[in-house]
């Protein structure tokens, strides 16, 4: 019998072969945070080493230095078609953080998102999202449709049933996969101890802090932790009670900040 | 602590009528067994209070702002949490009609269920409906919990009376609840410890039923099952991949290749960053094949002695879930596994209300919304189908018009 582990590997790379297999214009985000990473590596595995299509990695220019140089040597290593996503437009006219959280994620990263869409029409883009990340991811479906400007029908979903994914939408929309649905924090790490996956050192413990969650520097804070290695954020994770997005102040500006993103099209 | 060995993961769908609890018992689970971080009990907390509301435990799954302002669960969620035994995915799912779509996606992810009753309204219409429901998809490990003993002053008399109603109900329909359990999840009785206001119920706590609960075991028939879900060229080699449904392979294996039965032998299976002679079920791989055939997404791969062929029509049990009926010999598109064909409904031995299960008409020319039928389809080319109760995987289907599910079912 197949371990918990290789079960939860296996239905990623049943949902991204299904992808592929329905679309063949795909891409695959790439934040490179713990589960986009532990997504590629996977994305990786299920196309036997050679990724077919494109990896887009959304730069808000905001990122950690660390996150930029992982970036560009993994993608030397691993032969990825990078795709860098930038909102210049906005980034000129002086879009940060400092002016509003909401307005500036949903113009650096999915506006930026929008603009290369519109140059390369995906037809469907996997993202690493996780249900028990979020209570409004906890809702998304594997194969989920979004409009051409990207807005998601949470109140009329598609129904999803056991493996048959929907998979046809009309001509100008595209799909949401979510390969990781199903994964949880301590899974992905697990996978990642298993696995070797190489993985930003932001995660790990430097003078009792790390970070848990990464996304823009400038929105991050790290949590309290002794956690050093992945064994001990292994551990550290059974007792926790500290939520994995309690850093990320997008999440909490108010109690529908994340549904209003993600409505309007962010990941 | 005793050092405990933790049994697999296993996911519990919680069904039942509008307002009998799901949501409110979901959040006392994860309470109960401290799966809940700071941040969120005190968002909960700080929400409720701006809706003037009495801390809402059912917030934690109802994270819509529609859902929260009505009161309701619109969609299903997914949430995690853990006791010593084990860790369990738990699926909220809407009780509303209205939303029935989401309550059978949650569902069909589902190995287990527990049914909600509301002891003061006892069995409602979403009661049966989601009893038949999960019974139909599958999901045959059932829990029943009595909820809101609380405001019947925990009577027992009440509980009794409505146990018999519904085991007979259940009985009906060949189910056997594993336990029925009373319980108040607003109050926390029966949940995790056992409540001396319950003093005359002597059976498990819910976690102790749901912690009893095995993970599947059936479905590890020997036959083989890979239905191709696409085919790659690498490095000048046709790789056919896909998932192992049932049996086992190994290199050097005689096969059949379905819906043609087609017979040929297995030259090696890739995985990668790793060498295997052998797959077993559940596993995702890449396959190749000896000498040059022509295979297709779709083709199902299968022991040589398959006696086949696959025919151009099933049999199945349905739920019809659009405005727009099913009608004879009308247009549609059936998916089963990998495969994707169009086909008609030849014949509609019955439709019944999917709640009464009372059939309302024999030999039928149409299913209407929220209907279950039996039906026999007849597709334009061989289809691979096996009796559900035989191979899940290749016994389930959905039925598709413009590209939407309409209907799902499964092979009888």
């Amino acid at each position: 019998m197949i371990s918990y582990l290789d079960e939860l590997e296996s239905k990623s790379v049943y949902i991204i072969r299904e992808a592929y297999s329905r679309f063949r214009n795909i891409a695959l985000l790439w934040s490179i945070g713990k589960d986009s990473t532990a997504l590629l590596w996977i994305v990786r595995k299920a196309f036997f080493g050679k990724i077919p299509h494109p990896v887009v990695h959304i730069d808000t220019s905001f990122k950690f230095k660390e996150i930029y140089e992982f970036r560009n040597r993994y993608s030397r290593e691993w032969g990825l078609d990078l795709i860098i996503s930038r909102n210049e437009g906005a980034l000129q006219e002086g879009m940060c953080p400092d002016k509003a959280k909401l307005e500036c994620c949903n113009a650096l990263k999915t506006e930026a998102l929008k603009i290369t869409m519109q140059e390369r029409r995906f037809k469907a883009l996997l993202l690493a999202i996780r249900r028990d990340e979020h209570g409004i991811r906890a809702k998304e479906r594997y194969f989920s449709p979004r409009t051409i400007d990207f807005k998601w029908d949470y109140r009329n979903q598609p129904p999803e049933l056991w493996d048959l994914y929907k998979s046809n939408v009309e001509k100008e929309e595209h799909f949401r996969i979510h390969p990781m649905l199903h994964w949880t924090e301590l899974d992905i790490w697990k996978y990642i101890e298993r696995e070797k996956i190489p993985t930003a050192s932001l995660y790990f413990a430097k003078d009792g802090k790390r970070y848990r969650s990464i996304g823009c520097e400038t929105c991050c804070a790290p949590v309290d932790s002794s956690a050093a290695d992945i064994k001990k954020i292994i551990k550290e994770l059974k007792t926790t009670k500290v939520s994995e997005r309690s850093g990320r102040s997008q999440d909490k500006e108010s109690a529908y900040t994340m549904q209003k993103l993600r409505s309007l099209g962010y990941m | 602590m005793r050092n405990v060995t933790k049994k697999k993961p296993i996911k519990i769908a919680i069904i039942g009528h509008v307002d009998h609890g799901k949501s409110t018992l979901i959040g006392r689970l994860l309470l109960d067994t401290h799966s809940l971080s700071r941040d969120r009990l005190a968002e909960i907390k700080r929400i409720s209070k701006e809706l003037g509301k009495d801390t809402e435990l059912a917030f934690l799954t109802d994270q819509l702002e529609e859902e929260r302002e009505k009161n309701i669960t619109i969609d299903t969620t997914q949430i995690f949490f853990r006791t010593r035994q084990r860790d369990y995915v738990i699926i909220d799912t809407p009780g509303h009609l209205e939303f029935i779509k989401n309550m059978i996606t949650g569902t069909s992810l589902a190995e287990a269920a527990i049914l909600i009753v509301d002891i003061t309204e006892g069995i409602q219409e979403q009661t049966r409906r989601h009893a038949y429901l999960a019974s139909s998809l599958g999901v045959e490990r059932l829990v029943v919990v009595f909820n809101k003993m609380d405001l019947t002053g925990y009577a027992q008399d009440s509980f009794i009376r409505e146990q018999n109603l519904l085991s007979a109900f259940l009985k009906n329909m060949g189910i056997t609840a594993f336990h029925i359990v009373p319980v108040s999840a607003k109050k926390g009785d029966n949940i995790s410890r056992r409540s001396p206001r319950l003093g005359w119920y002597k059976g498990p706590t819910l976690i102790e039923s749901i912690d009893r609960i095995e993970a599947d075991v059936k479905n590890r028939e020997s036959v083989l099952r890979f239905p191709v879900q696409d085919i790659y060229e690498i490095e000048g080699e046709s790789v056919l991949v896909g998932r192992m449904l049932s049996g086992t392979m190994r290199a050097g294996q005689e096969i059949a290749i379905l819906p043609g039965v087609k017979k040929t032998t297995i030259k090696a299976i890739r995985v990668f960053g790793r060498l295997t002679g052998r797959a077993e079920r559940g596993e995702s791989i890449g396959l190749i094949l000896d000498g040059s055939m022509a295979v297709k997404r779709g083709d199902v791969i299968a022991e040589k002695e398959y006696a086949g062929p696959a025919k151009n029509s099933f049999r199945g049990n349905i739920f019809w879930m659009s405005e727009m009926p099913l009608e004879l010999e009308k247009k549609i598109t059936l998916r089963c596994a990998t495969q994707e064909i169009e086909g008609v409904a030849e014949k509609i031995e019955n439709r019944m209300d999917s709640s009464s299960l009372r059939i309302i008409e024999e030999n039928a020319r149409v299913v209407r919304k929220n209907e279950a039928a039996t039906v026999t389809f007849r597709t334009q080319g061989a289809i691979v189908t096996e009796k559900f109760s035989f191979i899940k995987e290749l016994g389930r289907f959905v039925i598709e018009r413009k590209n939407c599910v309409e209907g799902a079912g499964v092979v009888v």
